[in-house]
């Protein structure tokens, strides 16, 4: 990314954040960017955080170490990102690329399947040809939001959300798809589950996935899925 | 020496400055709702500044001590009673060996904070004392104090304020709650938001100018503003993106959540404003059936109050410190 200062789509959200914003749509490029920033200015302000959306940066500080002349929080500050956005990477790192298992049984797999007219298959056949990017992580901790479905498999969410959804659904809404690491409500819909552990506070690294990971999932069925629960979950 | 849950009330957690890093892993920091009110306790009991304190919601606890051990009660003014006796609210008291701590309910405010010498001896969760209940993440498993949990507390070193033998005992004086607990209902600093453009031009104005109640529905993670409704002039379609404590959402109900201490951290509904930090603690006290109104706040006076907040605050606890702790 190249500009100077003024031209970063900066946006003061709090005395102690910004919104570094990339455009307004779910899009594989401009995910692309929002990650490469985020790669950038972690590494040169390690005393920023960053927090990935799909087309936005969250930039947490503390906003007495960047006062100005003036007292206020705003020039030093904007200057040091955009320098950390126009530096060479320290390193390239290669995204890490994750298999998930997922036994496609879900409570709407059938109906995801009539509104694209497709069979049920045909549904998991491209649910797993396609690689995903993982957008970012919210709505609960280790929530994938991960881009790359195929387009025909995008489904309305449920017009009635459900009170709880099974920890490891594998779930699609509109065009989003995701994983729901516990039990949570939710009104995405379910199309199989994975016996991954998303989000486990005993691993060295709590979350499975990474922001900027690429992921793939592998059909298995029931047998494979309990003998994998049993285990971490992840197919080596 | 611990401290037993004889009752749960209704609802205490343990709370420390909150879990800072991991929002990247969609997880949130939790934390206090009211830091100085915190902070404060902490300092009035002669802990390390983060120890971790009970975050009491409106109506008490009842808490038995196994041993001797020194307290203080900051935030909202609770009433307690420790065998019999009354204690007064923001100030150090000394409980003997086997006391039970009765608190009851809450006379101003909404969150009480409850700090004990040598602080809550639980193993931090990635790096905090924080429960984040939404989450369940923290001591606890991250869930709030029931009926039957035993909390150990910390060793410090001996109390010089309090003689031993003497029974309950609180110190003759304690700290003003004001400024800290605000009664008198001043408007909140609202800066606008990213989608206050958004808003109709009858709803830009009574954001600014209508009273809300807080609504029952309130949380730790948000305060439901209930009131008349606030309307876009036109749909929205948003991508998700941030959220912050502070941060107005507006859903489709047209009734504003304003997020807290658990505020996930990404968001799909539009961000109409955003509390001044400073004002965050005063929301934090604010209880259901209660009425807010906001005033428009620009980010430099946003940061100028809160600089001056903290520097007031900076010198409190240093003097805490320095009339409590002699050399």
């Amino acid at each position: 990314m190249t500009g100077t200062p003024t031209d970063l789509l900066l946006e003061p959200l709090a005395e102690d954040a910004w919104l570094l914003r990339f455009g307004n749509s779910i899009d594989t490029a401009v995910n692309a960017r929002v990650h490469a920033a985020a790669a950038l200015i972690g590494s040169q302000l390690p005393d920023v955080e960053c927090v990935p959306a799909y087309a936005s940066l969250l930039l947490r500080f503390d906003p007495t170490a960047w006062l100005d002349d003036d007292a206020t929080t705003g020039h030093r500050l904007r200057e040091a990102i955009a320098a950390a956005l126009k530096s060479t990477p320290a390193s390239t790192i290669m995204p890490r690329e994750v298999i998930l298992p997922v036994c496609y049984d879900g409570a709407d797999l059938h109906e995801v399947a009539a509104l694209a007219h497709l069979s049920a298959d045909e549904v998991v056949a491209r649910h797993t040809g396609a690689s995903y990017r993982v957008a970012m992580l919210g709505f609960a901790p280790g929530f994938p939001y991960l881009l790359g479905l195929d387009a025909a498999l995008a489904t309305p969410r449920r017009s009635q959300p459900r009170m709880s959804v099974p920890a490891g659904s594998v779930a699609i809404g509109g065009l989003q798809t995701g994983i729901y690491p516990q039990a949570l409500p939710g009104g995405w819909q379910l199309i199989g589950r994975t016996p991954a552990r998303l989000f486990d506070l005993s691993a060295a690294s709590p979350s499975l996935l990474q922001p900027g990971d690429h992921v793939r999932f592998q059909a298995i069925d029931e047998r494979a899925y309990q003998r994998l629960a049993s285990g971490n979950g992840v197919a080596s | 020496m611990s401290i037993e849950v004889i009752k749960p009330g209704l609802l205490s957690s343990l709370q420390d400055a909150g879990r800072r890093g991991y929002a990247s892993l969609g997880l949130g920091r939790a934390g206090v709702m009211d830091e100085p009110a915190w902070r404060l306790a902490n300092a009035l009991v002669g802990n390390h500044a983060d120890e971790a304190a009970l975050e009491i919601t409106l109506a008490g606890p009842t808490l038995q001590f196994t041993r001797d051990a020194v307290i203080a009660l900051t935030g909202g003014i609770i009433e307690a009673r420790a065998n019999g006796q009354t204690l007064p609210p923001w100030t150090r008291c000394f409980l003997p060996a086997g006391t039970q701590l009765r608190l009851g309910g809450m006379r101003h405010g909404c969150r009480s904070y409850l700090a004990v010498r040598g602080g809550f001896d639980v193993e931090p969760v990635l790096g905090s004392r924080s429960t984040d209940l939404h989450a369940h993440v923290g001591p606890l498993d991250g869930r709030a104090l029931q009926a039957g949990d035993t909390i150990a507390v910390g060793t410090r070193a001996p109390d010089d304020c309090f003689r031993a033998g003497h029974g309950v005992q609180a110190l003759r004086w304690g700290l003003d709650p004001q400024p800290w607990l605000d009664y008198a209902g001043a408007p909140f600093g609202l800066l606008r938001g990213h989608h206050y453009d958004a808003l109709d031009e009858a709803s830009q104005r009574s954001l600014f100018v209508q009273r809300f109640t807080v609504s029952k529905d309130s949380n730790r993670t948000g305060s439901r503003m209930d009131g008349q409704a606030l309307q876009l002039a036109r749909p929205l379609e948003l991508v998700s993106e941030a959220t912050l404590p502070g941060t107005l959402q507006l859903p489709p109900s047209g009734q504003p959540i304003l997020l807290l201490a658990e505020a996930p951290v990404t968001g799909g509904y539009p961000r109409i404003g955003q509390l001044a930090t400073v004002d965050l603690p005063r929301l934090a006290q604010r209880r259901p059936g209660d009425t807010v109104c906001f005033r428009e706040i620009t980010m430099d006076e946003a940061l100028q109050r809160l600089r001056t907040r903290n520097d007031t605050l900076r010198h409190l606890l240093q003097r805490i410190a320095q009339r409590l702790e002699p050399a």
